[in-house]
């Protein structure tokens, strides 16, 4: 059975969501899954490894990071929708000694 | 099905002289310092059925860690897996050694001290020490398990070597559990107050009390202080938190770590915050232990608070355990569990897979916790992985 390419996305005011699939490329097409199982395709833009993130939507520079509904950082560049989120292009808001 | 109900509602432990439950039955080895851990290792080696807390503190500390320390082994002493305890001291220690035998006894369990320096070296003092270990293993080994009401269930919770499975899968299940204990009766304590970073305000609305009561406002202030204490040294949390393996697992911020680590505290309303040394008071539900998320610290806080067991969340795979608390692992990505399965306990990346749901994981996961609660060993008892224990302290070495 072919593994199915899922972006979970949980919770409606997230911005990311999660690739739990292996070999997604640039280019991939995934399916963003929300709480209800509503599906939308998005091809990704770069390589993201098991676990980790894409933008559901465009997200610009300094705007929140969403996921489970909350913040969990500020958009450090211009982000498209479908792009890799990590740390390149995210940085974290708390425990930092410069603000 | 009446029957199956009712014995879903007890387990099998130790009763101690104090009323307290044990899910083992052990002599406890404590050295009073890190000088005394080799004499102490040695009478661990040399007689079945002790385990020993080979700690890394006790002596050129600040009074108040000195304190906290004496404080810490205390409370292991007094935890009910725990049916008699031998101290080791050397003799010329910064920690209160009179206390830490005394208030052991008090709970009613059969306590013996040797000093090294006393004895007159190493050699003496293990073969005294290993003579009054083996008396202590022969005066409890004999103890039947009884049949115990689930409200005496005090379960501890963390996550450890997490990825973006963990928030997901993991700490879902783990958090089905402890809903489930908590309305039992039970009481369940979760801690990692660094992992509280950007969702502090989620748990302080779920204090008794609300966010502006005594308990969410202390919820706060841990918060507050561990993230003061990193800067206070110049330096912020970015490059310790998230660790190298959560970033290489997805994880891209301490929010994020922290949002999906809270998932496993489930729902329930906080009833309070306990110290580091502290143990779970008599009011029972949902605790929080403040103590780092380092497992080391946080599995000797668990085991300090009378944790019987410890239900621990991992996506990267943690294998490493306690010495008097069993510890079981709940897999939330399936590859690592495919990869290191005499290691982890539980699959609980088949809800990643699609296979269960969280509250069919969680029911597995219950059921799992009762037999090791009457004495089903965990995969890293059984293997011996059971040596990461430390004592969280504040100040530096002086």
């Amino acid at each position: 059975m072919e593994e199915r390419k899922l972006a979970l996305k949980v919770d409606d005011k997230d911005n990311v969501a999660t690739i739990f699939a292996n070999g997604i490329i640039n280019g991939t097409e995934v399916e963003i899954r929300d709480k209800k199982g509503d599906c939308e395709p998005v091809n990704v833009i770069g390589d993201v490894p098991y676990g980790h993130k894409i933008a559901v939507r465009d997200i610009q520079m300094g705007e929140p990071i969403m996921k489970y509904g909350e913040r969990i950082g500020a958009a450090s560049a211009d982000i498209r929708k479908g792009e890799y989120v990590h740390i390149h292009n995210m940085v974290a808001m708390r425990g930092r000694g410069d603000l | 099905m009446k029957k199956e109900n009712m014995a879903m509602d007890t387990f099998q432990g130790y009763v101690r002289p104090n009323g307290k439950v044990g899910s083992r039955n052990l002599v406890a080895v404590i050295p009073s310092v890190i000088c005394a851990t080799d004499v102490a290792q040695a009478i661990c080696r040399a007689v079945q059925g002790t385990v020993g807390f080979f700690h890394h503190q006790g002596c050129c500390q600040l009074p108040l860690d000195l304190k906290r320390v004496t404080d810490t082994l205390i409370s292991l002493g007094c935890s009910p897996n725990v049916g008699a305890a031998l101290v080791v001291s050397l003799g010329c220690e910064g920690t209160d050694v009179e206390r830490l035998v005394q208030q052991i006894a008090a709970t009613g369990k059969p306590v013996e001290v040797i000093r090294i320096q006393e004895l007159g070296g190493m050699s003496r003092a293990i073969q005294k020490g290993t003579d009054l270990a083996q008396k202590l293993v022969m005066e409890i080994s004999g103890l039947q398990r009884q049949t115990v009401d689930i409200s005496n269930v005090v379960m501890g919770i963390k996550c450890g070597g997490s990825d973006t499975t963990s928030g997901i899968a993991s700490n879902c299940v783990i958090g089905y559990v402890a809903d489930k204990l908590v309305d039992m009766g039970a009481t369940v304590v979760f801690g990692e107050t660094t992992e509280f970073l950007g969702g502090e305000h989620i748990l302080a609305r779920r204090a008794v009390g609300g966010e502006n009561g005594p308990v969410g406002q202390k919820i706060y202030e841990i918060v507050r202080r561990m993230e003061e204490r990193a800067k206070a040294v110049g330096e912020d949390m970015r490059g310790g938190q998230p660790t190298p393996g959560n970033i290489k697992g997805g994880l891209s911020s301490i929010e994020e770590k922290s949002l999906g680590a809270i998932v496993k505290s489930g729902h329930r309303p906080i009833q309070g915050v306990l110290e580091y040394p502290q143990m779970v008071t008599t009011e029972k539900g949902l605790w929080i232990k403040d103590a780092p998320g380092r497992e080391p610290e946080i599995l000797t806080g668990m085991a300090a608070t009378g944790a019987q067991f410890l239900m621990f969340s991992t996506g990267r795979g943690a294998p490493q355990g306690f010495p008097s608390m069993p510890v079981m692992k709940i897999c939330g990505n399936p590859n690592t569990y495919a990869r290191m399965p005499y290691d982890m306990d539980l699959n609980a990346g088949q809800i990643i897979t699609g296979q269960r749901s969280i509250e069919e994981m969680g029911e597995e996961a219950y059921a799992l916790a009762l037999q090791v609660l009457n004495g089903r060993m965990t995969k890293n008892e059984a293997i011996h992985y059971t040596s990461t224990m430390d004592i969280y302290c504040l100040g530096p070495v002086i």
